[in-house]
């Protein structure tokens, strides 16, 4: 598997570390009057999608960079691949 | 009083330089190394002022090789300067007060091995010990990788047939063992 990445172009896959779900990136609002739910939710429970995923994957033989690559579990098809900060950024995270 | 006598990141007082044929291997001990990665925000501000330092900012994967301090990309917003330790032994102090509020510097010099891979055989060695393009990378060519496990800088210098690579200080005997093992096999 090749992972076109946006910054170094196409490097293997070997390269890469698979870092979990991509929606990790939308950690739950502590103050909530449901934090513990949402945050048992964030912990614990995943969807397993056969089909199109967005996944976080970390260069760890590479520049270090996290990534949000949109992959087809099924495939192994990739159609996007991103800079986890500029998607964790445009939901207005990081600031 | 102490007299106490630097070592280098092998454990010898003079810099390890092994000869093959075709290849030479030599710890590079002359380095000191810092790393600049701009704060958030100052992004702007702090190209402004790598720009004024290496006469350019060095694009993802790439290394600016100017004299006396050079430059590559570390990773988004990250890059390594580097320059001759005889006179830049206070690099990072320099470079904090260069880059002020901007970017936030760490001291690396203590942190890497240096060592310069020349001659023929180079290409050859480098295929068997990482996974990186050896061949089709030009000189400004700066990669991380992995060598004998260890995430390694590989930069293609100037010269076609040298590349200079920067491991993690404490495994150097490791990374040695590894570019001795395949300059034999090379050779």
């Amino acid at each position: 598997m090749i992972i076109d990445h946006p910054l170094l172009g196409p490097r293997d896959a070997a390269e890469f570390t698979y870092m979990g779900d991509a929606k990790l990136i939308d950690r739950p609002d502590w103050q909530s009057d449901t934090a513990a739910q949402d945050f048992y939710e964030y912990g614990y429970l995943r969807d397993n999608p056969a089909g199109w995923h967005e996944e976080l994957w970390f260069h760890e033989a590479g520049d270090r960079s996290w990534l949000v690559v949109t992959r087809n579990t099924v495939t192994h098809e990739i159609s996007k691949v991103e800079l986890a900060r500029d998607v964790a950024r445009a939901k207005g995270r990081s600031k | 009083m102490h007299d106490l006598q630097p070592l280098t990141a092998l454990g010898g007082t003079t810099a390890q330089i092994d000869s093959f044929a075709h290849i030479t291997i030599a710890e590079n001990d002359g380095l000191a190394l810092a790393s600049v990665a701009a704060r958030l925000g100052h992004e702007a501000a702090c190209h402004k002022t790598l720009k004024k330092l290496l006469g350019a900012v060095p694009a993802p994967g790439k290394a600016v090789l100017h004299d006396p301090e050079a430059g590559f990309w570390m990773g988004p917003d990250q890059w390594m300067i580097g320059a001759p330790r005889e006179t830049h032994e206070l690099l990072a102090d320099t470079l904090d007060a260069l880059f002020g509020k901007t970017a936030s510097v760490t001291e690396q010099t203590g942190a890497w091995v240096c060592f310069d891979v020349t001659g023929l055989a180079m290409p050859d060695l480098c295929e068997r010990v990482c996974a990186l393009p050896i061949r089709k990378m030009a000189a400004g060519d700066a990669q991380r990788t992995m060598i004998h496990q260890l995430g390694c800088f590989v930069i293609r210098r100037e010269s076609a047939d040298h590349i200079r690579i920067l491991g993690p200080r404490a495994s150097a005997g490791s990374l040695h063992h590894t570019l001795i093992t395949a300059a034999h096999a090379v050779a």
